[in-house]
């Protein structure tokens, strides 16, 4: 918010907190461009490391996964209590890092080098941050492999297991093979920074008139490399979760079974799988030639195939549905569109030639916060709201929950749709002034206000939420295991669940979404079930 | 364990000549950088011999004979991006592998070469 | 309700617990070495000159290590075998040669980096440089936590052998495919730092 001030007035004092930022951030309350960088390159890392990965893989994964699976516990406590450890110190050293001299890492979430070596001192607490954070998902991925592998409950087959389980251990598989090579990486930069080596820095670089001590023969073009290849895979980490919250709440919410389970499961393992060879198409630009822009640019456009098969999947899933508009539901039928934007969006960047004109654009900034804020962030609202009753044993407020859903979905609209717009016109992203310099952003310079408003009324709209949020964990209304009458195996758990899980270990006996068996008497059969007519093998 | 004396026993003896395998191996390994071949070459055969060692230390000592499918699996597909990391970037030089470029500078007196 | 198959093998996997994630995280180190031989390899291509791995480094004391190492990783699984015949005496002979061999190996590997430091030859001198003290670096430390592991079964770890045999010789046969790993990562850097 205080970046979109800055973008909506230039070099106007920022009210109010302006004053609390200091002279070294903002002397006399107007933002410099140094801290706008700043805060630039810590809102990506810390949303993404510390905002969507934690919340959708460890917040949702560690709750939801052993309990939809009829486990007990993570196959290895210990080690998720050290994944959770690890994750806590990256926060802090994170957070910290604004507060050392030269202020936090202000070389965007991607650190490129040579700029990040040469940078200020945050960006070497960054590093250190990142290997905390780094380790705590490969713990983290371990764990949750083992645990959906091994513990899954008696007759609990894996083509019986909720679509959200596999989009977890898709999941986990990417963030067990995609983070190494960028924590190799940043120990690179590390000793860049710190020991003084030239992985990233080629030779003959001259920064600031005088020609750097270094040895070269190093590549700036090898960090791009080992960045993007974990960092592609990584925005399917952000995705995939949400994609599973949402098919567990389509479900839930149509009374009928998702339709085309099996393709679904086909197109999330084979996306996991291309996401690995798609990652140059971040790096269209850097000269590679034709060779490497055609190989990617090909991958590029078979992943997107997957990826409209499983929106395509979730859409037709609501055809003849009996829809409930819970609140979930809300979040979770507002996703697919968002989804379905940003993920067209997308399209013209992964091509190599519209990719000239739309790389390092707002019209970027438009796509990939398409998929995340509206896309990914409602759905984990939708997950929260979801299994809060699961947690704690009492729904949250549904008056609340339909004022942050519409408040929300309608200004996350206003900010990030004239993103597009801007790109489309050439305005570069990372520009501390807004775009004001350049003459060819003059007619889309109003769009920054507009965006700057739906800012802060998003900003407003989360208040509602997160009152209800703690009203409701002493005040909500009381409900029993299954409130919301669903049909998968974290509901014949008690809410909240003990220690251990489940009183009695269940014993699966039929598929994730039986709703409206033909034959039975009843509007829904729980997978441990054992009467009742089975629903047909899933189609697809 | 469903191993008897016996079986465990011959596995011992397995382990005794695959660590003498490796030390023949060892010395190969150092021996055949006293033939010059060119360097592709050279590296083509160390990776070869690296390769036979390092199967013998994961099929017997780390027991990937026999694994379970899940572990074989995993270790497929790891290995396939392994190979991925390490050949792609590559690419990204082959369309100048072997020419010589010439880059017109118009602040240079001459052309500058950038060469591969 | 426990967690099972931490000593029994699930039927249909055929895994326990402990396997599997082992084998998972050594997976996820293949990517990091490979994220290292990677750059090694771009930047040995983008080099104008490389240097040849011997007229930098000491071949007779990386093959004195490299033989260091293999035989650590013999008297390693010498370790889970004496165990599975149900030898306390046997495994805890081959665990302290394995710690010993690897202490070892670390001394000659701290004797090759101060040699190199006081000749001035430090990570900041060169690419090759930079890239060897990083993998061997790297290297160095997984072994050391190799050791701190294997010296916590040597010792207090051990006392899990006299309520629980079975999960025991799990948890050694992880800690031995962990140790096999660092010794097949170091079978690979041998020869692509030191002799070519």
């Amino acid at each position: 918010m205080l970046m979109r001030w800055q973008l909506a007035y230039p070099f106007q004092p920022i009210p109010i907190i302006g004053e609390w930022l200091g002279d070294t951030r903002a002397p006399g309350g107007i933002m410099l461009p140094e801290f706008y960088n700043q805060l630039g390159a810590m809102h990506g890392t810390i949303m993404v490391f510390l905002g969507v990965v934690p919340l959708a893989v460890g917040g949702f994964g560690n709750f939801v996964l052993p309990l939809q699976i009829g486990a007990p516990d993570m196959a290895f406590p210990k080690l998720n209590m050290m994944s959770y450890w690890s994750f806590f110190m990256g926060g802090v050293v994170m957070l910290a890092s604004f507060f050392v001299p030269g202020g936090a890492a202000n070389s965007g979430w991607t650190s490129y080098a040579p700029l990040s070596v040469i940078a200020t001192t945050g960006q070497t607490v960054w590093l250190v941050g990142m290997i905390f954070l780094i380790t705590s998902s490969l713990l983290g991925s371990v764990n949750f492999i083992v645990t959906a592998v091994q513990l899954r409950a008696p007759g609990l087959s894996f083509m019986r297991l909720p679509f959200f389980v596999w989009a977890q251990l898709v999941t986990s598989f990417l963030l067990l093979l995609a983070f190494p090579p960028l924590e190799a990486a940043g120990v690179l930069q590390l000793m860049d920074r710190v020991a003084g080596t030239s992985f990233f820095l080629p030779s003959g670089l001259v920064v600031g008139d005088a020609p750097l001590e270094v040895s070269g023969g190093g590549s700036p073009l090898l960090w791009q490399h080992l960045f993007w290849f974990l960092a592609h895979p990584e925005v399917y980490v952000l995705i995939l979760p949400a994609m599973g919250i949402v098919a567990e709440i389509i479900a839930n919410n149509t009374r009928k079974p998702i339709w085309g389970y099996r393709l679904l499961i086909g197109s999330v393992i084979f996306l996991g799988f291309m996401s690995f060879v798609v990652w140059a198409h971040h790096m269209f630009m850097t000269g590679m030639g034709t060779t490497m822009s055609t190989f990617f640019q090909t991958t590029t456009m078979i992943i997107s195939i997957p990826s409209v098969l499983i929106l395509s999947a979730l859409l037709l899933s609501l055809y003849g549905g009996s829809i409930r508009f819970t609140v979930p539901m809300l979040f979770a039928l507002a996703f697919l569109p968002m989804f379905g934007i940003g993920g067209l969006t997308g399209l013209p960047l992964g091509l190599a030639a519209p990719d000239i004109h739309l790389h390092d654009t707002y019209y970027v900034i438009g796509h990939f916060h398409y998929v995340v804020a509206p896309g990914t962030l409602l759905a984990l609202f939708g997950g929260i709201y979801y299994w809060f009753p699961k947690a704690t044993g009492r729904k949250m407020n549904d008056l609340l929950g339909r004022i942050h859903f519409w408040g929300s979905f309608i200004a996350i609209n206003i900010v990030f749709m004239p993103m597009f717009i801007q790109g489309l016109s050439g305005m570069n992203r990372r520009m501390a002034d807004g775009g004001l310099e350049y003459s060819m952003n003059e007619d889309v310079l109003i769009w920054n206000t507009v965006i700057s408003m739906g800012a802060w009324t998003l900003g407003l709209f989360q208040l509602p939420f997160i009152f209800n949020f703690f009203w409701s964990i002493k005040k909500g209304e009381r409900v029993g295991n299954n409130p919301w009458k669903a049909t998968t195996l974290e509901w014949s758990a008690p809410s909240p669940p003990p220690h251990g899980n489940f009183i009695e270990p269940p014993e699966v006996h039929r598929g994730p979404y039986d709703y409206s068996v033909p034959g039975s008497e009843v509007d829904f059969l729980m997978q441990t079930d054992a009467d009742g007519p089975q629903a047909e093998p899933a189609k697809g | 364990m469903s191993e008897n004396v016996d079986e465990i026993r011959a596995h011992i003896k397995l382990y005794w000549k695959i660590g003498a395998a490796l030390m023949v191996l060892t010395v190969v390994t150092v021996a055949i950088t006293f033939i010059d071949f060119s360097v592709p070459i050279a590296i083509f055969v160390a990776l070869v011999v690296a390769a036979t060692k390092g199967s013998l230390v994961a099929s017997y000592f780390m027991h990937l004979i026999g694994e379970r499918k899940w572990i074989l699996g995993t270790l497929l597909l790891t290995v396939l991006f392994f190979l991925v990391l390490i050949f792609i970037p590559i690419m990204g030089h082959s369309d100048t592998y072997g020419r010589h470029v010439t880059v017109p500078n118009a602040n240079a007196e001459s052309p500058s070469e950038v060469a591969h | 309700m426990d967690i099972p198959y931490i000593v029994q093998e699930r039927p249909d996997t055929g895994l326990t617990n402990v396997k599997l994630g082992i084998w998972l995280f050594l997976a996820s180190e293949v990517m990091l070495f490979g994220g290292l031989f990677s750059t090694y390899i771009l930047l040995r291509i983008n080099a104008v000159d490389w240097p040849l791995g011997s007229d930098i480094l000491n071949v007779p004391i990386g093959t004195f290590n490299t033989v260091v190492l293999i035989s650590s990783s013999v008297t390693m699984v010498m370790c889970y075998a004496a165990l599975k015949l149900d030898d306390l005496a046997g495994y805890k002979k081959y665990m302290a040669a394995t710690i010993g061999l690897s202490v070892l190996f670390l001394g000659v590997k701290l004797y090759e980096y101060v040699d190199k430091f006081s000749h001035g030859d430090y990570p900041s001198g060169s690419t090759f440089l930079a890239i060897y003290f990083t993998l061997t670096g790297l290297h160095a430390l997984h072994i050391v936590s190799g050791v701190v592991v294997n010296g916590y079964f040597l010792g207090p770890g051990a006392a899990l052998w006299n309520t629980n045999k079975e999960q025991f010789i799990n948890r050694i046969e992880a800690a031995g495919l962990y140790w096999h790993f660092v010794d097949l990562v170091w079978i690979f850097l041998f020869p692509v730092l030191y002799l070519l």
